[in-house]
């Protein structure tokens, strides 16, 4: 027996290893943790995984805890001046859940060994990235409903599959996130459906922000297949299920109806309905400018880390209050 | 402790009575108090839970997954401890 928090979060994690052979054939650690993928069992925190395996999940699970916790601006932006009381209460409720969605992730992360404090300063110092998608502006109301619709349609999309992920805590999470983002889709595509259904302004509005959002979305889905690197290694260690592109145009698919519903069009004239394949042809993504975002170069980069760095700078006298407080009240008990 | 390092509380929710805690997640937390009310937040903004526990993670006691094999094959060979093991003729009701 070990005294370890076995529960959720190990600090301790079992050794991990590369999976050499050992020279008598196969390191039966790493046989072991073969056959539970292959059976599509689920890896827990104190087993056996190789390095690169635990690698992969950190990097992919910090990024995604960052992206939750970055998306929570673009958002906030628009709550002082949300039009009604009922939008206002739903954008406030839609950006704590990010925060909550962030929470669950860096907890997840630190099952891996992981620390918080160390991911959050990878964060503030750019060694860790957060998904591209939040640093474009809400210039608009209509961006938040065009966030909602399109950026966490997109996200759903990627993350449904993530509920079956191999790694338990990862695919725990996701479970609970996935359930939360439908409140948060279909708020947005209720905005914009109100601003479409409104006066001509308010429809050029709605029009205007899916102009802008529809193809940074396709964004999300990552490189096309023959230039992701991770992704076959990810789908052999079954982290993830379906490839890019299988996702992206899953999505495309999904969502030209529901545009036609909102009486908006998608930006895109090569769109049209492919019937050998029975699904949507699009046009070509423009990668340069994924590139360039990617490399810091898009427009709010430096705002969001800005203001990231800020709000954790802004809270340190709120942590050694709540630090104080506690081990005040630690020596009263003793 | 500053306030990077603190400790991490394993949450568990009831979600409805009649039913028992079950594990939900973790969290950092300076004290038992704070650690209960970012639970609430954390885990029962959808009115998941009437009950919450947090646990100090250190203070959890764990099988290790190295002995799994050896610390529960007691329990493999004992297949007469399932009523499926037993042939019943047909017919028999209520047992």
């Amino acid at each position: 027996m070990t005294t370890a928090p076995a529960v959720g979060n190990a600090t301790d994690t079992a050794d991990s290893g590369t999976g050499t052979g050992t020279g008598t054939g196969i390191d039966p650690r790493l046989a072991a943790f073969d056959a539970a993928v292959a059976a599509d069992s689920r890896i827990e925190p104190r087993d056996w995984m190789p390095d690169a395996y635990r690698a992969t999940l950190i990097r992919q699970m910090a990024q995604h805890a960052h992206s939750e916790i970055i998306g929570m601006q673009p958002e906030a932006n628009w709550i002082t001046r949300a039009p009604s009381l009922r939008r206002k209460a739903i954008l406030m409720a839609k950006v704590q859940d990010e925060a909550g969605h962030g929470l669950y992730l860096y907890s997840a992360t630190e099952t891996l060994g992981a620390a918080r404090d160390e991911l959050l300063d990878k964060l503030h110092t750019g060694r860790q990235r957060y998904s591209s998608i939040f640093n474009y502006p809400t210039l608009t109301w209509a961006d938040v409903g065009a966030i909602g619709w399109l950026v966490d349609g997109a996200a759903i999309t990627n993350q449904v599959p993530l509920c079956r992920c191999s790694y338990g805590p990862y695919a725990r999470a996701m479970v609970r996130i996935c359930k939360e983002e439908s409140f948060h889709q279909r708020q947005g595509y209720e905005l914009l459906l109100a601003l479409s259904r409104g006066t001509p302004a308010q429809h050029a509005m709605a029009q205007d922000a899916v102009d802008r959002w529809w193809w940074p979305s396709l964004m999300m889905f990552g490189p096309p297949d023959d230039e992701s690197g991770h992704s076959a290694q990810s789908m052999a260690w079954k982290i993830k299920r379906h490839s890019n592109d299988e996702l992206r145009q899953r999505f495309v698919d999904i969502c030209v109806p529901q545009a036609e519903i909102l009486g908006l069009t998608l930006p895109d004239p090569a769109l049209r309905w492919n019937e050998e394949r029975g699904s949507h042809d699009y046009g070509p993504i423009d990668w340069t400018e994924f590139q360039e975002v990617l490399r810091g170069n898009g427009p709010c980069n430096e705002q969001r880390i800005t203001q990231r760095r800020r709000a954790h700078e802004e809270g340190e006298w709120v942590r050694e209050a709540a630090t104080a407080y506690a081990a005040k009240h630690e020596g009263v008990r003793k | 402790m500053t306030g990077n390092d603190w400790p991490l509380w394993e949450v568990f929710v009831r979600s409805r009575r009649g039913l028992s805690h079950s594990h939900a997640g973790s969290l950092h937390a300076p004290d038992a108090t704070m650690a209960l009310r970012q639970a609430r937040d954390l885990y029962t903004r959808r009115s998941e839970g009437v009950s919450i526990w947090v646990v100090p993670s250190s203070q959890v006691t764990a099988s290790s997954p190295d002995e799994k094999d050896s610390f529960f094959e007691p329990a493999a060979d004992k297949p007469y401890r399932h009523p499926t093991f037993y042939e019943i003729p047909e017919g028999v009701r209520h047992l």
